[in-house]
């Protein structure tokens, strides 16, 4: 048991390095003019840095699979509502 | 019927769950539920903001470098470790730590202060530089209208975020005199998890609102 807790106390200290190295990169890279990939990069490390967080933070690792779909029906719905609104507004232009 | 169910059950199960186990899992898919419903209260104005950022590019980049960037990586900086401290301070719940508990819980609380400290600083700045939309707002005569909408979004958007690290605050000073009353156990961790689940969850939002609101211009030389 101690053992074991011990082993989850130095998880937390690698992830969270690992998160401040993002953020650290995340704010130098936006410095650097690279085109759309700018935006890129800025979410590509946010949503690595989300991921992260909830599969060792917030345990999502060893949840039941009942709790995991429960967050990925979150995630799905919020699909729904970026792709639907962007299907209309990235392609407005189209028609002109 | 099994003689455990007969026998009494220990004084942190509820009536109504067969053992811990389910009252665990119960109580962690309840916060999920609701988190659920955050992502999407948060994600209708990611979507706006993502939105109007198309529309108005120019205005939302000179928007953004108008806010101070030391401020908003910094605070980033503090939330995730506030986000390390609170998940130790389950972990010591997990393991019955009183104790290292109430200091974990404590440091998490100093984090959120430091945050909203730094936040205020940064409300207050862009008072003083009118850059708060309907308070004699002042911008580039150019981007003066659509810079309002980037305003806008950034005061509603760090505000709601702000206003969910007050209110983890209050939660948290409540877990802070449970612990320190002995109701929370190793047996009975579940508020503090379900606490811990709420406040990384405002760490995410933060992860993501920190490089849209921040970064967007930086690389935008002139």
């Amino acid at each position: 048991m101690a053992e074991h807790a011990r082993r989850k106390r130095t998880h937390y200290y690698v992830v969270y390095a690992a998160l401040m190295v993002c953020t650290y990169l995340t704010w130098q890279i936006a410095y650097f003019d690279l085109g759309a990939f700018n935006t890129v990069a800025a979410l590509g490390i946010a949503a690595l840095k989300a991921l992260l967080v909830a599969l060792f933070f917030m345990h999502v690792r060893e949840s039941p699979r009942l709790t995991v779909v429960v967050a990925l029906g979150g995630l799905f719905w919020l699909g729904i509502l970026l792709t639907l609104t962007m299907t209309d507004y990235l392609t407005r232009g189209w028609m002109t | 019927m099994s003689r455990e169910r007969i026998a009494p059950h220990p004084p942190a199960l509820a009536h109504q769950f067969d053992d811990l186990a389910q009252q665990h899992d119960v109580a962690t898919l309840g916060i999920w539920v609701f988190l659920a419903t955050e992502i999407l209260f948060f994600g209708g104005l990611f979507v706006t903001y993502l939105v109007y950022r198309r529309w108005y590019p120019e205005a939302f980049v000179a928007g953004s470098r108008a806010l101070l960037v030391w401020a908003g990586t910094t605070n980033t900086a503090v939330l995730i470790t506030s986000s390390l401290t609170m998940a130790l301070g389950v972990q010591a719940a997990q393991t019955g730590q009183r104790r290292r508990l109430m200091l974990f819980l404590a440091l998490t609380m100093a984090l959120g202060c430091v945050f909203l400290g730094i936040k205020g600083f940064e409300y207050y700045t862009e008072y003083l530089e009118h850059h708060v939309p309907g308070l004699a707002f002042q911008f580039d005569a150019g981007q003066w209208g659509h810079a309002q909408l980037f305003f806008s979004l950034y005061f509603l958007m760090t505000g709601l975020h702000a206003l969910h690290i007050i209110i983890g605050l209050g939660v948290l000073a409540v877990m802070l005199w449970w612990s320190y009353r002995g109701v929370i156990t190793r047996e009975y961790s579940n508020p503090i998890e379900v606490t811990g689940l709420y406040w990384h969850f405002i760490d995410i939002v933060w992860i993501f609102l920190f490089p849209l609101l921040y970064l967007v211009g930086r690389h935008v030389h002139g």
